[in-house]
C-alpha cells in the first residue's frame, strides 16, 4: 500500500504525471461532461474522440518521416478534434438529416486514417496505447500542453455558464433574446474536443467519452442544478481516476478500462441507490414536495 | 450543397430597444412562408394588430399557426412579404417580446430549478457571462405575481404542467416586453389549471398585447380583442362571431 501511495503521491513515481493530470482533467470533465450531457450530444462526444486518432497517428508519421518534432501526438489529436467538432457542428446545423450520417462517417474515417498512418510508421507507437490509453506515455511536456487545454476550456465554461445555460435548456428561447445559439453549440463542441484530448492518455480515445458522461450522468441522479452536477461530477471523475490508477497499479492491469469500469459501476450503484424507498421519503416525489397545489379555478 | 436547413442562422447583433411602443404591435404584410421541399404554410397573409390588444389564434392542425408565431418572433425568416414588430423587423424588437413554448417540449430531466428558468429570461447577447444587475429584483417580482415565489427553488421538471407553464410565463415577463406571445399556453394541462393560465393571460394584457395559439375554443370570450383563425390564409373575426356554427363551417369538422 506505501508503495502504491509513493507512486501516486511522489514526483517520481510512475502514476504521478497520470495523476495530476487525472485531477486537472476531472475539473474539466465535470464542467464540459455536465453541458454535453444535459445537451444530449454525447454521441456526438463520442465520435470526436475517436476520430482523434487521426492526429495522433498523423504527428506519429509526420515526427518519423519528415521530422516534424514539434508535433506532439497531443497537439496532432488536438488539431483532429477541432477539425472533427467543426465538421459535424456545422453539418448538424447546415442539415440536421444529415448529421447522424455524418457522425458515424467522421468517427470511422478518422479511426480508420489513424491506423493507416501508424501502419506506415515504424517504431512502438501501438494503436492500442491510443484506443485505450498507456500513463506511460504521459510526459513533462504534454503536462504543459494539458494544462493549458485544460485551463481554457475550464475558464470558458464556467464563465459563461449562464449563457450555455440558456442554450443547453431552451435554445430556440436563447436565440429570441439574441444570442447566437449556432455559436454556443458549436463553442460547446469544441469545448468537448479540447477535453477529450486532455484526457486520452489515462483513458484512451475509445473510453475517454466514458469519463465525460459517467460522472454527469451520476450526479444528474441526484443534482437539482447544474452547476452542483458540475462540481459532483468533477469529484466522482477525481475519484474515479484516483482508484483506477491505484487499482490498476495494484492488480497490474491497464489503467484505462479500470478507470472506466469503476465509473461505470460507481453510476450503477448510485441508479439503483437513487431508487431506493430511503431517497424518496427524503426527497418526495412532485406532488408531496410541492407547496400547497395551484388554487383552485375561481367560479 | 445541403437541401434543407432546420436551424435559423443566427441573426447579427440587432437587439435593440425600441422608443416608440405606441404604434402597431404586429403587422404581417402580404407574407408568404413554405418549408423547403413542401407547399405554402402561409400565403399572402396580411393583418395588424394594435398595442394593448388580446388575440387568439385558431384553426386547424397544420393550418400554419406556430409558423406564423414563429415568424412573428423571427425565428423564421418570410419568403415574401413583411413583418414588423413595433414598427422594426422581428429580430430587432427582440427585447420587448416575450414567448411561452408548450412546456412539453422542453428536455425532461434538466437540472434547473424555477427560478434559473426565469433568470433565463434575462440574459442578452453582450453581457459577458451575466445578467444585468437589475435581473434577480425583476425575477422575484414576476415570480411573486404569479405566485411562484414557493417554488423557486425546486427543480423545474418535478412541477405540474399548471406550474411549468407559469414558470415560463414568469421567463417570458422577466424582460418586461409589450408583446407576449404563447403557444398552446392551456395544452396538456387540466381544465381548472388551464382556466388560471387564461386569467393570468387576461390581466397581462391589460398592460402589454398578448398573441396566444390555442386549440382550446373556451379561450375564447369577451375579454379578447380579435381572433385570427389561421388556415394557410389568416381571417380576423370578432369573439363573438365565433360560434359554434362558424366553428363548424371553418373547420370542416367539429373542432377537439
Amino acid at each position: 500500500m506505501g508503495d502504491v501511495v509513493r507512486q501516486l503521491l511522489l514526483p517520481g513515481g510512475i502514476l504521478f504525471l497520470p495523476f495530476v493530470v487525472g485531477l486537472m482533467g476531472s475539473l474539466t470533465f465535470g464542467v464540459v461532461g455536465s453541458y454535453v450531457t444535459v445537451r444530449r450530444i454525447t454521441y456526438v462526444a463520442a465520435a470526436i474522440s475517436h476520430s482523434v486518432l487521426a492526429g495522433v497517428g498523423f504527428a506519429v508519421f509526420a515526427r518519423h518521416h519528415w521530422g516534424l518534432e514539434w508535433l506532439s501526438p497531443v497537439l496532432g489529436a488536438f488539431l483532429a478534434a477541432v477539425v472533427a467538432a467543426l465538421i459535424i457542428g456545422q453539418v448538424t446545423l447546415e442539415a440536421e438529416h444529415l448529421g447522424d450520417s455524418v457522425i458515424s462517417a467522421v468517427m470511422v474515417i478518422g479511426m480508420a486514417s489513424g491506423v493507416l498512418f501508424l501502419a506506415r510508421t515504424p517504431g512502438y507507437y501501438s494503436p492500442m496505447s491510443a484506443l485505450f490509453g498507456d500513463i506511460l506515455l504521459v510526459s513533462r511536456r504534454d503536462l504543459w500542453v494539458i494544462g493549458g487545454i485544460n485551463g481554457a476550456t475550464l475558464l470558458a465554461g464556467v464563465l459563461y455558464y449562464r449563457k450555455f445555460l440558456a442554450v443547453c435548456f431552451d435554445e430556440e428561447y436563447a436565440r429570441l433574446r439574441g444570442l447566437p445559439a449556432n455559436l454556443y453549440f458549436l463553442s460547446l463542441l469544441l469545448l468537448a474536443a479540447f477535453t477529450v484530448v486532455a484526457m486520452m492518455q489515462i483513458v484512451g480515445i475509445v473510453m475517454v467519452i466514458a469519463l465525460l458522461t459517467l460522472p454527469a450522468m451520476t450526479a444528474l441522479l441526484f443534482a437539482r442544478r447544474l452547476w452542483h452536477c458540475m462540481v459532483a461530477s468533477a469529484c466522482l471523475c477525481a475519484g474515479c481516476v484516483t482508484g483506477g490508477l491505484v487499482l490498476s497499479y495494484c492488480l497490474d492491469l491497464p489503467s484505462g478500462p479500470v478507470i472506466v469500469v469503476l465509473a461505470g459501476m460507481v453510476y450503477l450503484v448510485a441508479a439503483l441507490a437513487s431508487r431506493l424507498p430511503l431517497r424518496r421519503a427524503r426527497n418526495p416525489g412532485r406532488i408531496a414536495a410541492m407547496p400547497p397545489a395551484d388554487p383552485p379555478p375561481q367560479a | 450543397m445541403f437541401p434543407r436547413r432546420i436551424h435559423p442562422p443566427d441573426t447579427a447583433p440587432g437587439c435593440q430597444p425600441v422608443h416608440n411602443l405606441a404604434g402597431p404591435a404586429v403587422t404581417f404584410q402580404n407574407v408568404s412562408f413554405s418549408f423547403p421541399g413542401s407547399g405554402p404554410v402561409l400565403s399572402d397573409i396580411s393583418f395588424r394588430i394594435g398595442p394593448h390588444a388580446h388575440v387568439c389564434l385558431i384553426g386547424p392542425n397544420g393550418g400554419g399557426k406556430t409558423t406564423l408565431l414563429k415568424l412573428a418572433l423571427g425565428l423564421l425568416p418570410p419568403d415574401e412579404g413583411r413583418i414588423d414588430v413595433f414598427g422594426r423587423p422581428p429580430h430587432r424588437a427582440c427585447r420587448h417580446v416575450g414567448y411561452v413554448p408548450q412546456h412539453s417540449v422542453l428536455k425532461r430531466g434538466f437540472p434547473i430549478t424555477v427560478r434559473e428558468v426565469v433568470l433565463t429570461g434575462c440574459v442578452e447577447r453582450h453581457r459577458f457571462g451575466w445578467h444585468r444587475p437589475s435581473c434577480g429584483t425583476d425575477a422575484d417580482a414576476v415570480m411573486r405575481e404569479l405566485d411562484l415565489m414557493p417554488l423557486s427553488h425546486h427543480p423545474f421538471d418535478r412541477l405540474s404542467g399548471g406550474q411549468r407553464q407559469r414558470v415560463l410565463i414568469a421567463r417570458a415577463l422577466v424582460g418586461n416586453p409589450s408583446l407576449l406571445l404563447l403557444d398552446e399556453p392551456t395544452a396538456n394541462i387540466d381544465p381548472a389549471l388551464g382556466t388560471q393560465v387564461r386569467d393570468i393571460l387576461g390581466r397581462l394584457s391589460r398592460r402589454m398585447t398578448v398573441m396566444t395559439v390555442s386549440h382550446d375554443l373556451d379561450y375564447i370570450d369577451a375579454s379578447l380583442t380579435s381572433v385570427l383563425f389561421v388556415n394557410r390564409s389568416v381571417r380576423e373575426m370578432k369573439p363573438a362571431e365565433v360560434t359554434s356554427d362558424a366553428v363548424w363551417s371553418l373547420y370542416g369538422r367539429r373542432p377537439c
